[in-house]
């Protein structure tokens, strides 16, 4: 126990929460996004996997590591806006229209890689993110900042942004309205179709932002099955984080402090159980996190409720 | 601005032409994935086509791979007819696999006329156990389905693993995570000479005419379809939504329990971790491509599974990368998608 007490007040356990944490917190927000403006996102597995390859493949072809921080986004954006068309303007199902786009963005990554580096069995790599330094030779939260990358302050810094939109501005309001009541903010002459399909860019292309932190941060290369499920534990996040960016953010956060320990339990009590069991823990955790809350989650209540101007 | 209006009844020709040109748009939008590849479009579409129909040889491979693709297909069709969104086909393929191969693996010894539908059985049963759980997590607790399935992939995925690591391992495959060999005499015959073709095919089409008369002429399959069209109305109309639910759910893992039974013992003859490239959600965009219709799946999934074999031998001969088959799924699905909605619909543009 005590040991486990060590572990968690270190700073390098702190250090490993955030890096893991990070991807998290932008998808999760990237989800919420579109979930709070009505529309469900199943493209976020996909459009992480494009955002990690493109960020990646402008950095790898010379582009400054924040441009392709921005083709990242460019690229969930536009993936969003697909989305958007699909769910929004045409109606279709969200859910198979999001699981097409991730399946679309995935495979289409994964033929851009191939095309690219035909011949490649090593990943080439780039020089990703370095630490920022910040607040270097203050003890405890200084040592944890230092070693971030600015990734992460840019996820830690538009959490607030974000709230801060979506709850004291006339447009986060629109957000908000459209995912409870899109007749209403039709009522106020503002468009539906619109705010939505601005809110699913917007959140794409924050997951977008979210699948090139693994690329061009966490790693210095891109793999296949890199993003490996954290795109749904996003969606799963969503729900626990009662759909606030606040909570979104302890959510993440939290679940990253699990996943943290369970490394390093792997790590010391080697041979004890299969690793399996350890790699199981944070899918059990989203799972059981969603039974905790699945009562009384408010969900937006126009959720997954197609618009159609004039019919009820 | 447009709008959309629903047609009253959709004219057979728009309802014809839809799907057909669904798949001309994927063509024609997948050329030019190809032109970026440097191959030329013509050549490598008839290379496609001959690598998935042009031979015996070819037709065999489809069918093969066709197999746990319509029953993973009619697992999703089951389910989303019942608006209950299994994505987890590919984990209760891979635990129905699993039991499979605990029961005819050599470690039980029984009569082999016993075994046989015991291991078919295990198989089914543990692919619908394994769905059950977030279909109870669904009606005692309102969790969404959706997040649920998925997340148990990764965690059936991770518990094969552990089982192919540990106590199922093959004891004589040097270190490879590799399972015991299903043993032969419980083996799906063949139904082709020289072919992969394995009675699993017979299996799988019957199965989907049976849930097509399920679905259209028994009172099982008109709650189906009631709870998913309107799951108030038919709670008010006095069908039990939770019991309805939680029978799908058992039948849909079940199916795609046997599409990994099948695998094991009809083509690979025993357990690796990828044995299966994501059959469980290919069977989402070949129920979709069918409309949900038992039949359609048997025809959506030869299609395919043609286009991920005639991508393969196409690869082979020509510098197109092999993920062109997941792009080509992937795009016709979407594209389908709005074929059919256009077609029930009228866009007004005003």
């Amino acid at each position: 126990m005590t040991e486990i007490l060590d572990l968690v007040i270190s700073s390098a356990f702190w250090i490993a929460v955030l890096r893991i944490a990070t991807p998290l917190i932008l998808g999760t927000l990237g989800v919420l996004l579109c979930e709070r403006a009505g529309v469900l996102n199943l493209g976020i597995e996909g459009i992480m996997v494009a955002g990690a390859f493109s960020g990646w493949l402008a950095v790898y072809h010379g582009a400054g590591l924040w441009t392709g921080v921005l083709v990242a986004a460019c690229v969930g954006g536009a993936f969003g806006l697909l989305h958007g068309f699909l769910t929004v303007v045409l109606a279709l199902s969200q859910h198979v229209a999001g699981l097409g786009i991730t399946l679309f963005a995935t495979s289409l990554s994964y033929y851009a890689y191939r095309i690219s580096f035909p011949k490649v069995n090593t990943p080439p790599t780039v020089t990703p993110f370095a630490p920022m330094q910040l607040l270097d030779g203050v003890p405890g939260i200084g040592a944890v900042l230092s070693a971030q990358t600015p990734l992460t302050l840019f996820a830690l810094i538009i959490v607030p942004v974000i709230g801060y939109i979506l709850y004291r501005t006339p447009v986060g309001l629109a957000v908000r309205m459209v995912g409870e009541n899109p007749a209403a903010v039709e009522g106020q002459g503002i468009s539906v179709t619109a705010v939505r399909i601005g809110a699913i860019v917007a959140g794409s292309a924050l997951m977008g932002v979210a699948g090139a932190f693994l690329t061009l941060s966490a790693f210095n290369a891109f793999f296949f099955n890199m993003v490996n499920g954290r795109g749904w534990i996003c969606v799963a996040l969503v729900v626990f984080a009662s759909w606030r960016p606040g909570k979104a953010l302890l959510g993440a956060i939290l679940f990253a402090a699990f996943d943290a320990l369970q490394l390093r339990l792997q790590q010391s009590s080697g041979g004890v159980l299969p690793y399996q069991v350890y790699l199981m823990i944070p899918y059990v955790l989203s799972i059981l996190a969603l039974a905790l809350v699945a009562r009384k989650a408010a969900y937006p209540q126009a959720l997954m409720k197609p618009y159609r101007r004039g019919e009820r | 601005m447009s709008r959309l209006e629903l047609r009253t009844r959709v004219p057979l020709a728009i309802a014809i032409i839809a799907p057909i040109a669904a798949v001309a748009f994927t063509l024609i939008a997948c050329a030019g994935l190809i032109v970026w590849a440097g191959a030329p479009v013509g050549h490598a579409y008839v290379l496609l086509f001959d690598g998935a129909f042009g031979s015996r040889f070819a037709i065999a491979e489809t069918l093969t791979r066709a197999t746990p693709l319509i029953l993973t297909g009619l697992a999703a069709a089951v389910a989303f007819r019942a608006h209950f969104y299994n994505i987890g086909a590919e984990g209760q393929l891979y635990l129905g696999a699993l039991a499979a191969v605990a029961v005819a693996g050599g470690a039980i010894s029984l009569p082999s006329a016993l075994l046989f539908p015991l291991m078919i059985v295990a198989g089914a049963v543990a692919g619908g156990l394994f769905l059950l759980v977030p279909a109870l997590a669904k009606t005692r607790l309102g969790v969404d389905e959706v997040v649920t399935t998925l997340l148990l992939n990764f965690i059936a995925l991770l518990f094969v693993s552990m089982m192919l690591d540990g106590p199922m391992k093959d004891p004589l495959s040097m270190g490879w995570p590799q399972s015991v060999g299903i043993i032969p005499e419980l083996t799906f015959g063949k139904l082709i000479e020289r072919s992969r073709v394995h009675s699993g095919l017979i299996i799988a089409i019957v199965l989907a005419v049976v849930l097509w008369v399920v679905n259209a002429r028994t009172t099982f399959g008109y709650e189906m379809r009631a709870v998913g069209a309107n799951a108030r109305a038919a709670r008010f109309a006095g069908v039990s939504v939770n019991s309805v639910m939680l029978k799908t759910a058992l039948l849909s893992g079940a199916l795609a329990g046997l599409a990994g039974v099948g695998e094991v013992a009809g083509r690979a003859g025993y357990l690796t971790l990828d044995m299966s490239p994501g059959y469980g959600y290919s069977g989402i965009v070949i129920a979709m491509l069918a409309g949900l219709n038992p039949l359609g799946v048997v025809f959506a999934a030869v299609f395919v599974a043609g286009i991920i074999v005639g991508a393969d031998s196409m690869s082979r001969a020509i510098a197109v990368p092999t993920y062109l088959a997941d792009v080509i799924v992937a795009v016709s699905l979407l594209s389908m998608l709005v074929a059919t909605m256009l077609a029930r619909y009228k866009v007004r543009w005003s």
